[in-house]
């Protein structure tokens, strides 16, 4: 038996198999539960097929079409060798796609994760109400993003005078502000870094949550007693060290989710004379290359594999950096 | 003194949670008064809290519309997300067992393989999905709606983890009576599990309600719309009237809002339970 399956088999499970099977080996027939391997695979064989067939060969494709001049087909013939990969390089819109996406990182991951872990601090200390502010910053989860880029942008943000934002302000004596195209000042990054903290702040929060309730209360009683005062103090020594496993996975997570945002960008931004050219993230960037007018599926496979690509090599530094698995101390 | 300073901060504390569960609270808020008022109330230049007429009809109106195709899409959606759910349910919680339960020399390998398709996000792979779907012919099908998504290495993940820690008591008295794996995942696992079903299935559910990226690619026929796509024509459209886009959004959240507040403990549970963090 290798390591990895000897963990999901605890203390003598080994011997009782053993055991087991000279027991029931006469009589047993072709489906006995002698089979393992036949029964491993009946139980795993159509998942793992599908997901190799829906995720492994989509990839080898890709990376097959990237190799080619894929105009509108998907069984080219015209090898171009590095060509589309060069020509991506060199896109001015795909590198600046990967400057947006660099800069909605800097304001959504810092955000979500200072906004979630106050929420999931102060709903914890609740001693009344505490399953109601739950629900409520955690309701928004299930909500589309297509349904909060529509109330975000045609009344929360709308640019007219009725927009909610724009009456508020409105009130102090301010002018309209049209916030989805106005590019100086970049007000369309409020509009969009406020949907998806509004829509997966109370997720995150939940996840705090967990972590919070894992601290020993010991420490707690044991810092009281040295003197360190609660609030501030406390937090700093004994919360925010003990959530550390969370948080790395919190900002994984985050980043993971932002690299492949496409949706409130695509819904707010967009309109019936199609997409701005600024506040292009590499999914919406593909999309229009691979999936618009052109159809050039060579360069948009191309996109993909080096998206893949910086995805898996971040994933890996970000854990290292981070120290994913380390034991906490 | 002390004391006074932590019932002031307590108070404080209570304050600003409740404005920001308002804060919170507002789109929803925007979602019903829009949808419930008439196009003249919501373009008035003075803003009202309430619709000045609260105009029920536009639950109907959107229905009847032409223009939107509500219905259809409600009911694509609908069939899209039950099958979806019931289909990652059921192979994602058959290959946890049989990684969790059934030695295998090979089981490490699968497993390494299935997590790493993690490391991959599907919306980085849609292009070379889209790919694969429209050379088998499924652009605009229900098919090519549902299978490609019916396989989530995370459910998987999950499903995995639970049956490591299941009583093994439980399977152990079933081998003993006489019963196969399959019988014993069936009999006894599969009855002694709902609240991870549960928490699998709701998560699921609420995904594939609200996938956006996938059925915009592949439903590309008006016929095979989901609502998502539905709304989102129209939002990027702005050939619609405002009441009804709000009216038909609030319509599109309201069964799952329910849902989610019926189901609120085991979606927590799952979220939990993912173990990602651990």
């Amino acid at each position: 038996m290798t390591a990895p399956t000897a963990e999901a088999l605890p203390d003598g499970q080994g011997a009782r198999g053993a055991a087991e099977r000279r027991r029931r080996t006469p009589g047993a027939g072709f489906f006995g539960p002698q089979r393992r391997s036949l029964w491993f695979w009946i139980f795993v064989g159509p998942f793992a097929l599908g997901l190799a067939l829906f995720t492994y060969v989509p990839l080898a494709w890709s990376v097959y079409l990237s190799f080619f001049d894929a105009h509108n087909t998907v069984t080219p013939t015209d090898f171009v060798g590095l060509g589309n990969y060069t020509s991506m390089l060199t896109d001015g819109a795909f590198l600046s796609s990967l400057g947006t996406f660099a800069l909605f990182t800097l304001f959504i991951v810092p955000a979500t994760y200072a906004l979630s872990l106050a929420l999931a601090v102060m709903v914890n200390r609740l001693r009344v109400a505490q399953a109601f502010f739950r629900s409520v910053f955690f309701l928004p989860t299930a909500c589309s993003y297509v349904v909060a880029a529509l109330i975000w942008k045609l009344s929360l943000f709308s640019g007219v005078r009725f927009g909610l934002a724009n009456t508020v302000l409105g009130w102090f004596g301010a002018d309209q502000t049209a916030w989805l195209s106005t590019t100086h000042p970049p007000w369309y990054w409020l509009v969009i870094v406020t949907v998806r903290l509004w829509l997966q702040a109370g997720f995150y929060m939940i996840l705090f949550l967990a972590g919070l309730q894992r601290i020993s209360p010991q420490l707690y009683e044991a810092a009281a007693v040295d003197g360190a005062r609660p609030g501030w103090q406390t937090f700093r020594h004994i919360t925010f060290p003990q959530l550390r496993a969370t948080s790395v996975a919190v900002v994984l997570l985050l980043v993971i989710n932002a690299f492949q945002a496409f949706d409130e960008f695509y819904n707010l931004l967009s309109d019936a004379r199609g997409y701005p050219p600024y506040a292009r993230p590499p999914l919406v960037y593909l999309y229009y290359t691979a999936l618009g007018r052109e159809q050039n599926l060579g360069l948009g496979s191309a996109g993909a594999v080096i998206l893949a690509l910086i995805i898996a090599v971040a994933t890996v530094v970000q854990a290292r950096w981070l120290g994913l698995g380390r034991k906490e101390d | 003194m002390h004391h006074a300073w932590i019932r002031v901060g307590r108070a404080l504390r209570a304050a600003l949670l409740c404005a920001l569960a308002l804060l919170f609270l507002v789109p929803f808020y925007l979602l019903v008064r829009n949808g419930l008022a008439t196009e003249a109330d919501i373009t008035a230049p003075d803003w009202t809290f309430f619709p000045r007429h609260v105009q029920w009809s536009n639950l109907t109106e959107v229905f009847t519309d032409p223009s939107l195709p509500l219905g259809h899409a409600l009911l694509n959606s609908t069939l899209i997300a039950l099958s979806t759910t019931l289909g990652t349910v059921l192979l994602a919680s058959l290959a946890g067992y049989g990684l969790a339960r059934i030695p295998y020399r090979g089981a490490g390998v699968v497993f390494s393989a299935i997590l790493g398709t993690l490391m991959v996000p599907a919306a980085v792979t849609f292009v070379p999905s889209f790919v694969l779907v429209s050379s088998l012919g499924w652009i605009s099908t229900l098919r090519g709606l549902v299978i490609p998504t019916l396989f989530s290495a995370f459910a998987c993940f999950i499903f995995r983890q639970y049956f490591l820690g299941f009583p093994r008591e439980l399977e152990d008295a079933a081998r003993v009576d006489g019963l196969g794996y399959w019988r014993t995942y069936w009999r006894i696992v599969v009855p002694n599990s709902r609240p991870v079903f549960a928490a699998v299935s709701t998560i699921v559910f609420i995904g594939a309600w609200n996938a956006f990226l996938w059925p915009l690619v592949i439903g590309q026929d008006q016929e095979a719309w989901t609502v998502q796509v539905a709304l989102s024509t129209f939002t990027t459209a702005q050939n619609l009237n405002l009441h009804e886009l709000f009216v038909a959004a609030a319509v599109s959240i309201a069964p799952l809002v329910v849902v989610f507040l019926l189901l609120q403990r085991y979606i927590v549970a799952g979220v939990e339970r993912s173990g990602i963090d651990d």
